[in-house]
């Protein structure tokens, strides 16, 4: 049965897939680098939190607020150590290196963990409701939506007006001349790659949080973010947000249909729509 | 000693010598012009002022200071801004995000203390009409004076121009020859390549003719373009 609640529910679920894709966009639009490890960064994210609730005994958002600065150093090391190195004009090394760091987090994560799916317990608000009139809303839906609005007002806010996003958009359009301006092409790849890990815990911590996640539960959510990316037109975050929200209302429209039709709806919205807008619904310009 | 001083400078791709052990020396304040047939060596030497190309062999110092293996980015916070050729603005910024850009990261400086300093060199260079006009759809005129004023916006003390006049009209050319002359009047050191001889001319108090890489000759412009070297390479006599 197909009401509001369960077109609600699906935009709902968009503002996560728009969490998933926004660090990837980000790294994406900036240094052209496709991260293929970005899903097995989440779970690797999803883990650290998971650590500090169930070991330490925090708070879930607390332990992410942690967690973040921690995620922040490695895309910064990541990105000075190895990924600088295989920037460059061909796009097959950093192709390689990030498929084979998903690999490694992979490996590492089940040794690590073992291969059993985990959960970031939420406790009374796993089950909270707001009460809208037509149909009442889970709470950690709406907060999901509400972070991702968050992430991609502040990241918009970061590209437009701050110095730090005119560089990120100085490198993006001309490394070369960039660092004959005195911007240091290298330093401000590795700030957005610690500023996309950052958006990464929080995807985390809310993917964590929705369902259960285990050691090779990133590679689909990779899939997700590409495709809200893609659906949206690369380089518009807004678009991202409407990309994640039609993935999620065909996959909620798809389940009330069939449960078996969740995840090939969304795939089918995705082909739908790459058949009709190759560029996207909102491209850049 | 001289304000940038090149000793002996050489650069090789493979076979093709582009410096060939090039000494020049640039005093305080001067506006030097460069010449020379194309792929004389012009641009390769800015590159070489600049960092992004490492000299094979010689030494580059500048303010006293041996710059050899500065990389580029450094020598920015030392005083030297450079406009290309080819202008090469960020398209996706618009005019006044281009300066504050370059003028924030040129100078370690905060965009607040460098916004003023952004609007009066825009109002120098004759581009605030187009403050909020993403760079990429700007004509050829303001492209050029974005390239100045980019470079000016890093606040150097020396200014590389590479033919920033190529593809103006004369109306064109007289008012960017006036802007250059003006930030040469203020104390910019300038280093100036261009083809277009007589806004050149009008400009620089010194001339240095480049071929295959070498400084064939220098001096006053007058007497360089009338020496039988440069009109040699310009009018193939043979004298």
């Amino acid at each position: 049965m197909i009401g509001i609640d369960t077109i609600i529910q699906g935009v709902l679920l968009g503002g996560l897939y728009a969490l998933f894709a926004s660090g990837l966009s980000l790294i994406f639009g900036i240094m052209r680098l496709v991260n293929l490890a970005h899903g097995d960064l989440i779970v690797f994210a999803g883990y650290l939190i998971l650590v500090g609730v169930s070991v330490f005994g925090l708070n879930p958002f607390l332990s992410a607020l942690i967690a973040a600065p921690l995620m922040f150093g490695v895309g910064w090391v990541l990105q000075l150590a190895v990924l600088n190195r295989v920037l460059g004009h061909n796009i097959l090394p950093p192709l390689l290196v990030t498929f084979g760091l998903s690999v490694i987090l992979q490996n590492l994560l089940l040794e690590t963990f073992s291969a059993d799916s985990q959960r970031i317990p939420v406790g009374v608000l796993e089950t909270a409701s707001v009460d809208i009139g037509v149909t009442s809303l889970g709470l950690l839906p709406l907060l999901t939506f509400g972070s991702a609005i968050a992430v991609i007002l502040i990241l918009n806010w970061i590209f437009y007006r701050t110095a730090l996003g005119r560089a990120f958009r100085a490198v993006s359009d001309d490394p070369t001349t960039a660092s004959l301006m005195g911007i240091k092409p290298n330093r401000i790849f590795a700030l957005a790659t610690g500023l996309a890990l950052v958006i990464v815990t929080i995807a985390a911590l809310y993917l964590g949080m929705r369902a259960n996640f285990d050691p090779t539960t990133g590679p689909a959510r990779l899939l997700y973010a590409f495709e809200a990316v893609i659906i949206g037109g690369l380089g518009n975050l807004w678009g991202t947000l409407i990309g994640g929200m039609i993935i999620g209302v065909s996959q909620t429209v798809g389940a009330a249909l069939n449960p078996e039709w969740q995840i090939l709806a969304g795939h089918v919205a995705f082909l739908i729509v790459l058949l009709i807008r190759p560029r996207g619904l909102m491209p850049k310009q | 000693m001289a304000f940038l001083k090149l000793a002996d400078v050489s650069k090789s791709f493979g076979a093709l010598t582009v410096a060939d052990k090039v000494s020049l020396e640039v005093p305080k304040g001067e506006a030097l012009g460069i010449v020379g047939p194309n792929g004389a060596g012009k641009s390769t030497l800015f590159n070489l002022i600049t960092g992004n190309l490492r000299p094979d062999e010689g030494k580059i110092t500048f303010k006293d200071q041996d710059i050899t293996k500065v990389p580029a980015n450094r020598r920015i916070h030392a005083g030297i801004g450079r406009s290309f050729q080819v202008p090469q603005p960020f398209g996706s910024l618009t005019v006044f995000e281009n300066l504050l850009a370059a003028a924030s990261f040129g100078r370690n400086a905060s965009e607040q203390d460098v916004a003023q300093d952004c609007l009066e060199i825009l109002e120098t260079t004759e581009l605030m009409a187009v403050v909020n006009t993403p760079a990429a759809g700007l004509p050829l005129l303001n492209r050029k004076r974005l390239e100045m004023a980019r470079a000016l916006a890093t606040q150097p003390d020396l200014l590389l121009l590479d033919e920033i006049a190529g593809g103006l009209t004369d109306g064109e050319c007289v008012a960017l020859t006036d802007t250059i002359r003006s930030v040469n009047a203020q104390g910019v050191t300038i280093i100036w390549i261009e083809h277009v001889l007589h806004a050149l001319t009008a400009v620089v108090q010194r001339l240095a003719v480049l071929d295959f890489g070498k400084v064939i000759a220098q001096g006053n412009p007058t007497e360089v373009m009338g020496s039988d070297a440069v009109r040699e390479i310009y009018l193939g006599a043979d004298s």
